[in-house]
């Protein structure tokens, strides 16, 4: 098992927890945390993979990918956190409403 | 060396987007730089279908690297229609937008973030790279997010956080694919992973189908983000709450376009890079599209609001693009060419339905069922626009809706599935019935002393326009079908003949 295994096994696990997270918690801002960290299970797994022999240089693009997946992440966050606000001022609750309001 | 006409690719895409900057710099301006550019991609579109019968597919190498390394744009005929379909319906959306929100600073907030969505999408459409295509999926997702949380109510806002969260979920497993996939590959460039993929498959059939194993893991992590992206029962939970409180500009262009833009990308990963082996895969989409068209088409009919009716209904009429992906490969280019056909005319029809109900809302003050029974009579040129645009969505001749369903139904019919033309006929029906529901209220006499008569508004002319272009593209079909013929993207050429072309079928 190489280290590269390793930190790619590690990057799936944290995707599970965070998923897991994503879906069970009610407060707004635990969702917007648990996808910061399934984003970071999916950065480790594709930083993991780019280096593809032990002794070789790692591949540059993977770690671009990644690079650009953190940009993105960094605006959904404030994008979410924001909406979060937003809600909470209306309602008082920093949780989603119901979806049949109806 | 660049072809001629490659800029017109760039300007499709640099337009728009620099036009949301100056809409955010310059928001007194913003209305008039919306319009421009809404006419510019119009013109845009129609000077690259020109260029594209006269000298075919073109490509536009960005910063002058090329694949692998570098990212390409490139246009055939299927995607001219995608951006045909987002000028056609970005225009009116646009025109419309000037009437609906006021000319005030405080609404100034949907300019720009329509524009940097309509840039967005135009680069998804013209994107060949699996990471370019991730960018602008984000790009799409996120603006798309802030344009449905612009309407400020609760329901708003929580429809605006489900899509937040939605999307951000699928756009990780998108880019976890794509990762895998380069790890497999070397390349991120569509045709390169397509010929990789295709060639392993050759090495697979003497070294083990396990050989693909692993490519497959990856493209299925890609083809379930875009399901959920693309709303695919059961995955469309999180569409009707988005799509249903957003202003009503934005839910026309969610529901015309931006579902139906991940759909396309499926269809590209579907047609350019998926080795063979993938028809139960394409059952099963099949199957899903088949759920959907049965189940959104139920739940229409069981909404009390009138534009929740028609956000399921996007969830039902959705289904049809997918059930091309279940017919025998012998038959699946019919198929594919009135899938696409299907997505100018639904973009079309469903703005028209959307704008309807903005006009009820903002006119009649509500857009309920129950109390419209009330107001129907009042707005006789609205509801005559969900009539005509309703005929499209049943897909009743003379419509461009018929001409899609009918190629669908060939197709299925051709290649002996049944079952697929038994779903094109009920979920006709089932959309007749949601659809005369609402038209159905106007012939309602209510007893109560009959309203005054009011002057239609321009809003409710430029409804009806787009409702009666839903019509015109009923007879426009031969020369379009044409232009997507311009590097066949679906393989081999159109063979049967159209309906209304001289000589044609019966």
């Amino acid at each position: 098992m190489t280290v590269a295994f390793l930190y790619a096994l590690s990057g799936v696990a944290l995707f599970v927890v965070a998923f897991h997270a994503l879906v069970n918690r009610r407060h707004l801002l635990h969702k917007i945390m648990s996808l910061n960290v399934l984003g970071s299970g999916v950065f480790l797994v594709i930083g993991a993979l780019a280096r593809r022999a032990p002794t070789a240089d790692p591949d540059p693009v993977p770690l671009a990918l990644v690079i650009t997946g953190i940009v993105v992440a960094v605006a959904a966050t404030a994008l979410g956190i924001v909406i979060m606000l937003r809600l909470q001022a209306a309602t008082g609750r920093p949780e989603l409403p119901p979806a049949d309001r109806n | 060396m660049p072809q001629p006409g490659a800029a017109l690719l760039v300007v499709a895409v640099l337009l728009p987007v620099s036009a949301a900057a100056a809409c955010f710099l310059a928001p007194r301006l913003a209305r008039g730089i919306a319009v421009a550019v809404a006419l510019g991609l119009a013109s845009v579109v129609v000077l690259l279908a020109v260029e594209l019968v006269a000298h075919g597919p073109l490509e536009y190498r960005v910063g002058g690297w090329g694949a692998p390394l570098g990212i390409d744009l490139r246009a055939d005929g299927l995607t001219l229609f995608m951006l045909l379909a987002a000028a056609l319906t970005g225009l009116p959306i646009t025109v419309y937008g000037l009437a609906y929100f006021p000319a005030s600073a405080a609404a100034g907030g949907f300019w720009p973030l329509w524009m940097l969505l309509w840039g967005a999408l135009n680069a998804l459409f013209l994107s060949g790279d699996a990471f370019n295509l991730y960018v602008t999926l984000e790009l799409m997702g996120l603006s798309a997010v802030v344009l449905v949380a612009l309407a400020g109510s609760v329901d708003a806002l929580g429809g605006a956080m489900r899509y937040l969260l939605m999307t951000l979920t699928a756009s990780l497993i998108y880019l976890l694919g794509v990762g895998l996939l380069y790890h497999q590959t070397g390349v991120l460039d569509l045709n390169l992973l397509g010929a990789a993929l295709q060639g392993g498959a050759a090495d697979a059939l003497q070294g083990g189908a396990a050989a693909l194993g692993p490519a497959w893991v990856a493209l299925g992590l890609m083809c379930a983000a875009l399901l959920v992206k693309s709303a695919l029962f059961p995955l469309h939970f999180w569409l009707p709450p988005a799509h249903s409180s957003a202003p009503v500009p934005v839910s026309a262009a969610l529901s015309g376009l931006v579902v139906k833009a991940t759909v396309y990308l499926l269809l590209r990963l579907w047609l350019d890079v998926m080795p063979p082996g993938k028809e139960d895969l394409g059952t099963a989409l099949g199957v899903l599209g088949a759920a959907a068209i049965v189940w959104g088409s139920v739940q229409a009919l069981r909404q009390s609001e009138l534009k929740l009716l028609v956000a399921y209904s996007t969830v039902a009429q959705l289904g049809y693009l997918f059930l091309p992906f279940a017919v025998e490969a012998a038959h699946a280019g019919v198929a594919w060419r009135g899938a696409a056909y299907f997505v100018l005319c639904h973009a079309l029809a469903k703005t028209a339905m959307f704008m309807t109900v903005g006009n009820l809302q903002k006119l009649g003050g509500s857009a309920r069922l129950g109390e419209l029974r009330h107001v129907a009579r009042q707005f006789p040129v609205s509801l005559a626009a969900f009539g005509i645009a309703g005929i499209t969505i049943i897909g009743l001749p003379p419509s461009g809706g018929f001409l899609a369903k009918w190629l669908l139904l060939q197709a299925s019919i051709g290649a002996g599935q049944w079952w697929l033309a038994v779903v094109v006929l009920a979920g006709g029906l089932l959309s007749a019935a949601y659809v005369f529901r609402v038209v159905g209220l106007a012939f309602v006499e209510d007893g109560s002393e009959s309203a005054p008569a009011r002057r239609s508004s321009a809003a409710e002319w430029i409804t009806l326009a787009v409702a009666l272009g839903t019509l015109a593209l009923g007879f426009t079909a031969p020369p379009m079908l044409r232009v997507l013929e311009v590097g066949s993207p679906f393989g081999e050429p159109f063979g049967g003949a159209l309906l209304w072309e001289p000589g044609g079928a019966p």
